[in-house]
């Protein structure tokens, strides 16, 4: 911005520069967001136009189907995601304490179970649980093995992300809770583990996120979610691209719902007393 | 030589809160630190009567510290025994996480609070949240008299207004005073501060150290690390010198600080001062 000569106030310094510095910084905000979002909306519309010219919409096909694989499957989805979750963060909270531990036995299980769990694929796991624990006796139903399998998968991962948390709350915390007398149960649960909880929020959120796509493998054994719906349509009227579109839609505008319920939880928790005193 | 003036009863030195024929309410014995290899703290001893304030001196790495936190057990010392209102804990370096010793030190460290350097509040809690977490989960007081109990603590360091602020929103000088109305809360028989002034911005000293000077003069057992030269000589009953893990010179601020007998004392306070001591 060029500044012409002579126009500078009676105290020698440029007029309304702070206001017009701050206009210029505004401009170029809504210049950015505005072609970001034509981007998105030019790349979208050209895959709209694309699939409907050269797939084409079957419009009664859709109608039809679209509450069998959308809502049934959204609500399978979702359930399976938040059961598998929530085991994921019972298992991760005992992982992460046996990986801290002092006692060489309960370190030596978490260790184990991280290492198997990690090296092994979650698809291999889903199986075994469903196809190889019949052959021990053990039959239970598909959406239970389902759930089990994704939990203690996550679970691991989760025990290190936990662990990790939990080490990053100051030493100074479990010394101040000590010197007042608290014992290391009460430091652990009142003191240490809210602070750790904050701290690995996001990371909880992130593989709920990415939990929901991977819920998807379940379909291999049989439970009816998203996916497994959208195949079976799919196979059943020969419009296999029409119905995983639907599917892929939809995990998209959950995967984008949720991000935007994680944000908006990360950024009070920001507000809050989150900036951390020491 | 420091032996004689540590065997007169504080309560014959002039100006003394301390009662004649009193017991000492604290007694370190033969306090030994080991580090790996490091032999810090190499048979340091201090004995304490109740309402008495002693200031520890010392250069850095001279293991003052390192000897305030033995006192309470936050680290666990090598050798030797402490004493606290007759309940004696000994160093137990070769089964320290035994139940039995953990419950001892924990039983020890509810008469010895302390105030750190870097504060160590509670960042989930509020300023009352950290005042009552303590007394209702350690001593299972009442959440209503904790609260009382907080609040009049609050009004001590003159922060009432702030009880439901979270520490994150005050200042480092509104923070510690917090700290030292966390340690009240536990009503503990002596009072531990570890250079409570030393991260904080000079211009935040002063309020922290009328506190404490308050808290001196109502007759409060307090034992300071600090380099605060100024509060050494004028809240301190007794001063402690230590050098290279033992205590080189005890006795009165009025000796020990304005006329130094032993050449290290001598040599730390003519750098410390930029006056030529003794």
């Amino acid at each position: 911005m060029s500044l012409t000569p002579g126009a500078l106030s009676a105290d020698g310094t440029v007029p309304n520069l702070g206001a017009r510095l701050r206009a210029h910084e505004q401009r170029q905000t809504v210049r950015w967001r505005t072609q970001f979002v034509v981007t998105w909306m030019a790349i979208l519309t050209a895959l709209t136009i694309f699939i409907v010219v050269f797939v084409g919409l079957d419009e009664t096909l859709i109608t039809k189907y679209f509450w069998y694989i959308v809502g049934g499957g959204i609500g399978f989805t979702i359930f399976v995601a938040v059961c598998s979750i929530t085991l994921a963060i019972c298992f991760a909270t005992f992982g992460a304490l046996g990986r801290l531990s002092r006692n060489p036995v309960l370190n030596g299980v978490a260790s184990f179970y991280v290492s198997l769990v990690r090296g092994t694929p979650l698809l291999l796991q889903v199986l075994f649980i469903y196809l190889a624990l019949p052959q021990l006796g053990i039959v239970l139903p598909e959406l239970l093995c389902g759930i089990l399998a994704l939990g203690f998968n996550y679970g691991a991962y989760m025990t290190e992300v936990f662990r990790a948390g939990i080490q990053a709350v100051p030493l100074g915390q479990t010394e101040a809770a000590n010197s007042l007398g608290m014992t290391s149960q009460t430091t652990f649960r009142r003191i240490i583990l809210p602070q750790a909880f904050r701290i690995v929020l996001p990371a909880i959120g992130n593989d709920f996120i990415a939990m929901l796509k991977d819920s998807s493998l379940i379909s291999v054994i049989g439970v009816q979610e998203l996916l497994w719906r959208a195949k079976l349509i799919g196979t059943k009227e020969f419009a296999a691209i029409q119905t995983l579109l639907i599917a892929a839609a939809v995990y998209w505008v959950m995967t984008i719902a949720f991000s935007y319920i994680q944000s908006r939880l990360e950024r009070r928790m920001a507000q809050g007393d989150r900036a951390v005193a020491r | 030589m420091h032996t004689a003036d540590h065997l007169v009863h504080p309560a014959e030195v002039p100006g003394n809160l301390v009662a004649p024929g009193a017991d000492p309410i604290l007694r370190a014995t033969s306090i030994e630190k080991y580090f790996g290899d490091n032999h810090v703290l190499r048979g340091a001893s201090m004995t304490v009567w109740p309402k008495e304030t002693i200031a520890i001196l010392g250069r850095s790495g001279s293991g003052k510290s390192t000897f305030l936190r033995c006192l309470n057990f936050l680290e666990e010392p090598s050798a030797g025994v402490v004493d606290i209102d007759g309940f004696a804990v000994e160093a137990s370096p070769f089964a320290s996480r035994s139940r039995e010793h953990r419950e001892h030190v924990r039983r020890l460290r509810m008469n010895a609070s302390m105030v750190f350097q870097e504060f160590n509040l509670f960042p989930h809690l509020s300023v009352i949240g950290n005042l009552t977490e303590a007394p209702v989960h350690v001593k299972g007081v009442s959440v209503k008299e904790a609260t009382e109990r907080g609040e009049m603590y609050l009004e001590k360091v003159g922060l009432i207004e702030k009880r439901d602020e979270y520490p994150a929103r005050l200042s480092g000088g509104q923070r510690q005073r917090v700290a030292i109305a966390r340690a009240l809360t536990m009503e503990p028989k002596v009072l531990l501060f570890d250079e409570p002034t030393s991260a904080l911005d000079p211009s935040l000293v002063g309020e922290v150290i009328t506190v404490m000077e308050s808290l001196a003069h109502e007759g409060r057992t307090m034992i300071v690390v600090t380099h605060e030269m100024q509060f050494a000589r004028e809240a301190a009953d007794r001063v402690y010198y230590m050098d290279q893990g033992v205590f080189a010179e005890i006795g009165i601020p009025e000796r020990v600080i304005d006329n130094p007998q032993d050449p290290r004392t001598q040599a730390f306070l003519a750098r410390f001062l930029g006056t030529s001591a003794g």
